[in-house]
């Protein structure tokens, strides 16, 4: 479950200061498929920063399962990335030089689990994103661009996490593609029952989520059910 | 994260540029190769010159006439030739002075000496029974030359292996034959055994006969070129230098110590002065070649620095999904340490390898020391940490934020 409760940010500029959110607040409940929309500049990014344990806020409160994350220092906020988010990012979301074995089990890694277990981790994850034996050993200038995303998805899901962060995942991708990566989310959801947070300016992709919350200038403007995909 | 992680991840990122990573080993290889090559000329240098002086006799002084030092006998030199020393002040040395082992005087010349068919232009030195042991020949066939022979003015000969060689053919028999010096009549006794060296004073190059018969028929005077004196201790040759040089000032009436008609040189001075040399010669190259090492460890610190920037996106990436701070530290500290460690291996085996080729061909004497290549092995692991530890922090401190949205 994810509270955020009067959140700011103020980034300090050459000048004088920025103020990113300007008091942000709500709720996600566990399962849930949330779309953060808005334009650029909209702060959206810094949201994602924020509820990806990137970065702490100016003041205000973030509950990540009941733990307080916004007073965290590095290392703290470390653990809390490594033990309970896995992140999709628009673009460069594989080390170009790791096979996609690899690329998966990097999280695991850093987390010093067995060679074996984190090998068998990274089969499980890779399957249930639609990725086989045969990719393995590939480098990501092998794969295509939904593949990557998708190995992306799979490297955010070996860790178990309680909340997948998705930032512009479909960015660099054409329709058909997105769909499919849009597909892998969508699933993961509705089989697995994880939060997703899916954060975008294109409505075509907030579409596949369950909810919408819309930003613009540092506040939420709106945060609606979205009608079409509730079951 | 786990120590064999830290070095997979090592080994993937060095070998995704393998050129590069080689390149900058090599600056390395090349660093710590000199090093080695050059630290073993500067001791091969100074053992062969250590040796060299060593074997003409241990705790040896060497008391020789002529007012002003002139080295290497003082051929061209008139004051060198001076007429001061005679076998009564060797006698009395002998005689008078503690720590004193063995007193050899000697009459050194240079004269052609011929057989049958051959001739050759070498030293002849007049000497007595106790030479042998304190310039430290040996005799390989025959004898040395008596005290009795001395005193009965015998024209017998020893000669050197080189004089053998010289004269009679390589390894040709001496023994009995008759040999001219200056035209005048010597039977050969004894051959010396080779010593090794070469140039000028070698004694494999020398005729000994006895020290009365070269003062009688060759130099017609009763005054004698060196009187080599061997100490009992190597820690008492100053006071015996003191003592012989007290005697001898007495017996030629001499007040004024800076006026002696003679010289004295002490063997440990000698080695001392030398191996002074030789060290600042070992110094001067090892920091020509510590210099090479350090730019070795500027390319590292470089190609560290760049990997980095390139690699930016990369760090924010591993620190946005759990790399902590000190671990991307310790891995990119890793990289640094294990190209200099690599590089520093193998430029070990080059510097042996070309040290040895170069002791083999003859080129130039070499000497490997273990404490050397210790040192190097060290020195190359150092380098890694301290070129590597600015560029290592650096990789550590990038914010993941501002790393992933770096272009």
């Amino acid at each position: 479950m994810i509270e955020l409760s009067d959140v700011t940010k103020t980034y300090k500029t050459g000048a004088g200061s920025f103020q990113a959110l300007r008091g942000v607040s709500f709720r996600i409940e566990d399962g849930e498929f949330v779309a953060i929309m808005g334009p650029s500049g909209s702060g959206k990014s810094t949201l994602m920063h924020i509820l990806g344990a990137l970065d702490t806020p100016t003041s205000g409160k973030y509950f990540l399962n009941g733990k307080d994350v916004s007073t965290l220092c590095e290392d703290e906020l470390v653990d809390i990335r490594l033990g309970q988010i896995g992140f999709v990012f628009q673009s460069f979301n594989l080390l170009p030089r790791a096979t996609v074995l690899r690329n998966v089990m990097l999280p695991l890694i850093y987390k010093s689990v067995e060679k074996s277990e984190r090998e068998a981790r990274a089969k499980v994850s890779l399957e249930s994103v639609g990725l086989y034996e045969e990719h393995y050993h590939h480098l990501s200038n092998q794969l295509s661009g939904g593949q990557i995303q998708r190995v992306a998805i799979a490297r955010a899901l070996v860790n178990d996490p309680s909340l997948i962060l998705a930032d512009e995942p479909t960015g660099n991708l054409d329709t058909k593609t997105s769909e499919i990566v849009l597909g892998a989310f969508q699933r993961l959801n509705q089989e697995q029952g994880r939060t997703i947070i899916l954060i975008t300016h294109e409505k075509d992709v907030a579409e596949h989520s369950d909810r919408i919350i819309h930003f613009k200038d540092g506040m939420v403007v709106s945060d609606t059910k979205n009608q079409k995909n509730l079951h | 994260m786990k120590v064999e992680d830290f070095f997979e991840e090592t080994l993937i990122a060095l070998s995704s540029n393998r050129v590069r990573s080689g390149l900058t080993m090599l600056g390395i290889v090349i660093g710590i190769s000199s090093v080695i090559v050059m630290v073993a000329i500067g001791q091969g240098a100074q053992s062969s010159i250590q040796s060299s002086i060593e074997s003409i006799g241990s705790n040896l002084v060497q008391v020789m006439p002529g007012a002003k030092r002139s080295f290497g006998g003082g051929v061209s030199s008139g004051r060198g030739t001076a007429q001061s020393l005679t076998l009564d002040d060797a006698d009395e040395i002998a005689a008078n002075i503690e720590f004193v082992n063995a007193v050899a005087p000697e009459v050194s010349s240079r004269y052609q000496v011929t057989t049958k068919g051959a001739n050759t232009n070498t030293s002849v030195v007049g000497v007595t029974e106790a030479y042998p042991n304190v310039r430290n020949v040996s005799v390989e066939l025959g004898v040395f030359i008596s005290d009795q022979q001395s005193k009965s003015l015998a024209k017998v000969a020893v000669v050197g292996s080189a004089v053998r060689d010289d004269l009679f053919g390589e390894n040709g028999e001496a023994v009995g034959k008759i040999i001219r010096i200056n035209g005048i009549q010597f039977t050969v006794v004894g051959v010396t055994e080779e010593k090794g060296g070469s140039g000028f004073g070698s004694q494999d190059d020398m005729v000994y006969i006895p020290i009365s018969t070269a003062q009688k028929y060759l130099t017609g005077n009763e005054y004698i070129t060196t009187i080599s004196v061997q100490g009992v201790d190597s820690d008492s040759m100053t006071e015996l230098q003191d003592s012989i040089t007290n005697l001898l000032l007495e017996r030629h009436n001499i007040s004024d110590v800076s006026l002696a008609d003679f010289n004295i040189l002490n063997q440990a001075d000698i080695v001392e002065t030398a191996s002074s040399v030789t060290g600042t010669f070992t110094t001067l190259l090892a920091a020509v070649a510590g210099i090479s090492l350090f730019v070795g460890g500027i390319g590292i610190m470089n190609m560290m620095l760049t990997s980095i920037t390139e690699r930016t996106k990369e760090i924010g990436l591993r620190k946005a999904i759990g790399a902590k701070r000190s671990e991307i530290n310790t891995q990119f500290l890793m990289e640094a340490v294990v190209l200099t460690l690599v590089g520093g291996v193998v430029g070990i085996i080059l510097g042996v390898c070309v040290s040895f080729m170069l002791s083999i061909f003859g080129v130039i004497q070499t000497s490997i020391s273990i404490p050397s290549i210790v040192l190097a092995f060290v020195v190359s692991v150092v380098i890694g940490i301290i070129f590597g530890y600015y560029p290592a922090k650096r990789a550590a401190s990038l914010d993941p934020i501002i790393a992933l949205r770096y272009e």
